[in-house]
């Protein structure tokens, strides 16, 4: 090989793996526990402190955990399409409060509509933690055999529901 | 001299003034010890260039207490160090766990190193060959042509 070519040749790997590296989004961490047993949720009730929501009693459905909180502009973009899932498509979405005043995210839930089936109220991650998750609002799609099988960092949209989230919540048994 | 005394005292304060907002008690020194090491080596997923001894994410805020209650409650390094690594993965981890998919990591600085030993040592070595070259007869003639010239112009 001509030895003019070799640093041309060192010159490109570099450009190869920098390029690869603007494509790449450090945001995204890899979820671990894809393919894991979902954490149990024991969470007091947002409308009613007495009350827990268990994600137990979801045992044998498709679906939806939803971490949001009244602070965080995305969750409020990503309402309206959650409403839509939920009203329009029938897709039971459990909420976690996360971090919030309860009379804010109630506040929240009065005005802008309530697109779930239970909120649980977590002002001091509790349960955030058991779920790897690290900001809001982030959404789990879990199996009728209690596993998390699909997990997205940012808002839901409707390409995302398309084109992931709804052939995968009919592959495995949900009806829509 | 009394200047000198008040700004070290100013400089010695500083920093302590900048350290973190929340302090927690403990009654072991081993398990400080723990606590300080892990929330060192532990990364923050918001701020993901900073541990969690530096930031003050609320994310962080929260991993720096369950820390605190793990290793309260008797957990070791690695107990704590994988709790967090089954949550958020590996990438948690500042120093990564040596594995398949972390080989090049780990191996990349020695292999890098090894190419360029190679290739400083080849470099070095073809320098005194090239130099060794004898003059022919003709270029001996020449060179002595050419020196006693410049000698006989003075």
């Amino acid at each position: 090989m001509n030895r003019t070519l070799i640093p041309l040749v060192i010159f490109l790997v570099i450009v190869g793996f920098l390029w690869k590296g603007l494509s790449l989004n450090p945001r995204e961490v890899p979820s671990v526990l894809i393919e894991k047993k979902a954490p149990e949720i024991v969470l007091p009730d947002l409308y009613n402190s007495m009350k827990q929501v268990r994600s137990a009693d979801l045992k044998g459905e498709v679906w939806l955990l939803n971490v949001w909180g009244t602070w965080c502009p995305e969750c409020w973009r990503e309402h309206g399409f959650l409403m839509e899932l939920a009203k329009r498509h029938g897709v039971k979405i459990l909420g976690i409060d996360w971090r919030d005043d309860a009379d804010d995210a109630k506040q929240m839930l009065a005005n802008q509509g309530d697109p779930f089936i239970a909120v649980g109220f977590d002002p001091d991650s509790a349960a955030i933690m058991d779920w790897g998750v690290y900001g809001a609002p982030e959404t789990f799609l879990i199996d009728k055999e209690g596993v998390i099988r699909w997990k997205h960092a940012g808002g839901l949209n409707a390409q995302l529901w398309n084109d992931e989230l709804r052939p995968l919540m009919i592959e495995l048994g949900w009806k829509p | 001299m009394r200047l000198i005394v008040f700004v070290l005292a100013l400089v010695l304060v500083l920093p302590a003034q900048a350290s973190k907002i929340e302090t927690y008690e403990f009654t072991e020194a081993d398990q400080e010890e723990i606590y300080k090491k892990l929330i060192e080596e532990l990364r923050c997923l918001v701020c993901q260039n900073q541990n969690l001894a530096d930031s003050n994410a609320e994310l962080a805020q929260d991993m720096r207490r369950k820390t605190y209650e793990l290793v309260t409650a008797g957990k070791n390094e690695k107990e704590v160090a994988d709790y967090m690594v089954q949550r958020y993965g590996d990438f948690v981890l500042y120093k990564p766990p040596m594995q398949t998919n972390t080989l090049l990591l780990w191996a990349g600085p020695f292999i890098i190193f090894l190419v360029g030993m190679i290739v400083l040592v080849r470099f070095i070595r073809r320098k005194p060959a090239a130099a060794d070259a004898t003059l022919s007869n003709e270029d001996r003639a020449r060179a002595e042509q050419m020196l006693s010239d410049t000698g006989e112009e003075e």
